[in-house]
């Protein structure tokens, strides 16, 4: 009886929180069932569309990592968005500026190793001021979000920009061996395939290592991991350190593959959309790739419902909004009648 | 002779004087005004977190109040009809997090998130049509005799309305958290709502007055900036000052008079920032404008040192929902 709601209870949250949506919609004067038909048409309604959908799970994989590994230990990284344009700035770095001509089959490596490199030390730093000096993770994550986007918008405004890009904020774009290879006729890249392996590695790391297993007795009971002699400070900045990785793999892929420069609005808030993919997965590493792949149906969606009928893109994060309220407010209805769990 | 050079060198003391009031007053007069929403929004989330629940949700509470009063004040042409409806509309959906946090015992941080997402969302989704559409706002106007003053004349008295009220404001915060019953029951509530449960307060009732008024002083935050700060709607145009605010309840250890210190620092950096900006220095735009979101790490940093060391803590019950047992 109650293995039914496992599957139903979801179902109607998202039904609830699209119905809430179509209020919106509406008050916006706007037709709910003509805007939900274009919004599941564009990414689900042909070949096309998939593979775009595709497309966009693929910073969602890598982003969702970022939030789930250190929320296993009850630790908040808000700070994916940010890690994320790092990790497009090391790699922008290498293809830019890395003398590849003699050999441009190191190229791509290095731009993987330095975009990984950069959001891990920009996750750092929240990490080394959680771990050593318990300062709120949540904050300083998010501060530097917006410290991120300013530093590409300096690179990009200032000695990076194209200098025959007539005055638009870009940088050159990227010879052919900084560019990840694609699978053909589809923007499907390179990145899929680190998302792929990330979630392998973490379920990995979470399911059958020391150090996941350090990290979910830290989560559960900090106070006992501390008696177990394990190490606090040194598990959350190795966890902020790899999310932050993780999450700059998604931004080498977006100018690696999407856009094939750094420019602005590289990401339209993956790192943010990550939370939610991370949640609604459970924390479980294998799931998020189901959830991004519908997560990133809705972005598409957005962007099919700009196209066709000129709706904000913002309309998303209104929908994604309504999604978390009703599937945790229905989790804790459930939990309060003693039923999950 | 003497008496001469004496003289000229005193006038020369004063000129320099006059040097620096005429360098520092415009920054510390832009520095209120820069620091009042953000004064605002700190206030309401110290009452929230005084009674227990902490609530993430400001920046999108604030958006929601800054779409809502520059929409109402556009139409009516009066911006006291926005101030109002932003404290409704961030009263209204603070209660969604009240509905989950309090009610429904959700996690704390993963509803205040979804409210700041739902915030960002809705205000930029129902806000599209309104960038770029003038409206009416609330100008400064000087206050009679205490503008007169040296510094704090100008600085403090020549300000709009919306500044003037949180002159009020914080001290009767302050006098109704540490001096009165019902900030007897808030702080019970915070600290040790057991105790307050058996002496017959009501702790839902306390924790939902508590963030709904966060919720409408974060929503008249959100109105500061766009009827008063600036007159126009601009997507995510708070850029952060929910989550600024959010940092000062911490630094100002949960209290309204150390809050007003927070708030008119970050709008000090703020104001120096722009005024550099302004100058034309040599400094890149985009460096410059990262200062406020570094300035709060660092203040963040000496806070969370500060509460530490002298034992200031969180409200002993912050974040965690209550449940009668038995």
């Amino acid at each position: 009886m109650w293995k039914v709601w496992i599957v139903l209870r979801p179902a109607l949250s998202l039904l609830l929180a699209f119905t809430v949506g179509a209020a919106f919609l509406a008050i916006a004067g706007l037709n709910p069932i003509k805007a939900y038909v274009v919004m599941l048409e564009g990414p689900f309604g042909s070949w096309w569309g998939v593979t775009e959908t595709v497309v966009k799970a693929t910073p969602l994989i890598l982003t969702s990592l970022a939030v789930l590994l250190p929320a296993k230990m009850q630790l908040w990284n808000i700070g994916a968005e940010g890690q994320l344009h790092l990790g497009a700035i090391g790699a922008t770095w290498v293809a830019l500026f890395f003398p590849f001509r003699q050999e441009p089959q190191w190229v791509i490596p290095l731009m993987i190793t330095a975009g990984f490199v950069a959001g891990a030390l920009w996750a750092g730093i929240p990490g080394v001021l959680r771990a050593y000096l318990n300062v709120n993770e949540v904050i300083t994550t998010l501060m530097l979000n917006y410290v991120a986007v300013l530093w590409v918008d300096y690179l990009i405004y200032g000695p990076w920009k194209d200098p025959v890009s007539l005055g638009f904020p870009l940088t050159p774009l990227f010879p052919g061996s900084a560019r990840f290879p694609t699978i053909p006729g589809t923007r499907i890249h390179l990145g899929l395939l680190l998302g792929l392996v990330g979630v392998f590695l973490v379920s990995l790391i979470l399911g059958r290592t020391r150090w996941g297993f350090e990290i979910r007795v830290i989560g559960d009971n900090p106070s006992a991991a501390r008696y177990a002699g394990m190490n606090l400070a040194k598990n959350i900045l190795l966890t902020m350190v790899v999310a932050g990785g993780l999450a700059g793999l998604a931004g080498v892929g977006e100018v690696a593959a999407i856009q094939g420069r750094l420019q602005r609005g590289i990401s339209p808030g993956y790192g943010y959309t990550a939370i939610l993919v991370a949640w609604l997965a459970r924390l479980n590493p294998w799931a998020t790739v189901l959830v991004s792949f519908l997560l990133g149906g809705l972005l598409l969606g957005g962007d099919s419902l700009q196209i066709a009928m000129g709706v904000p893109v913002s309309v998303v994060y209104l929908l994604q909004g309504l999604i978390f309220f009703f599937v945790l407010g229905g989790d804790a209805l459930m939990r309060s009648n003693g039923v999950a769990k | 002779m003497e008496w001469l050079s004496e003289t000229s060198v005193l006038r020369t003391l004063g000129d320099v004087e006059m040097e620096i009031a005429a360098l520092l007053i415009p920054v510390l007069t832009a520095a209120v005004r820069a620091g009042t929403p953000v004064l605002y929004a700190t206030l309401g989330e110290i009452f929230a977190e005084r009674s227990g629940v902490l609530n993430l949700g400001v920046e999108g509470m604030m958006l929601v109040g800054a779409l809502m009063a520059f929409v109402v004040t556009h139409m009516t042409g009066i911006p006291w009809l926005g101030v109002l409806a932003a404290l409704l509309a961030g009263g209204l959906v603070s209660l969604i997090h009240g509905l989950l946090s309090i009610t429904l015992r959700a996690n704390q941080v993963v509803s205040g998130l979804a409210l700041t997402i739902f915030g960002t969302g809705l205000s930029g989704f129902l806000g599209k049509r309104y960038i770029g559409v003038p409206a009416e706002s609330f100008r400064p106007f000087p206050l009679p005799v205490l503008n007169d003053l040296p510094v704090l004349g100008p600085v403090l008295f020549r300000q709009d309305i919306l500044v003037y009220l949180t002159y009020l404001l914080i001290p009767l915060a302050s006098w109704v958290l540490y001096r009165t019953r019902w900030g007897l029951y808030i702080r019970a509530v915070g600290e040790h709502p057991e105790a307050a449960d058996a002496m017959g307060v009501n702790v839902e009732g306390v924790r939902y007055a508590c963030v709904t008024l966060g919720g409408m002083l974060a929503g008249l935050g959100g109105a500061y900036l766009s009827t008063a700060y600036t007159a126009m709607w601009i997507e995510n145009m708070t850029a952060g000052r929910g989550w600024i605010a959010v940092a000062l309840v911490i630094f100002a250890t949960w209290d309204p008079l150390r809050a007003m210190g927070g708030a008119y620092l970050f709008g000090g950096v703020n104001a120096l920032q722009l005024h550099v900006q302004a100058m034309g220095s040599a400094l890149p735009t985009y460096l410059l404008l990262m200062t406020p979101y570094l300035f709060t790490i660092v203040v963040l940093i000496l806070a969370t040192r500060e509460t530490a060391r002298k034992r200031l803590g969180a409200p002993a019950a912050l974040s965690i929902p209550y449940t009668r047992s038995g």
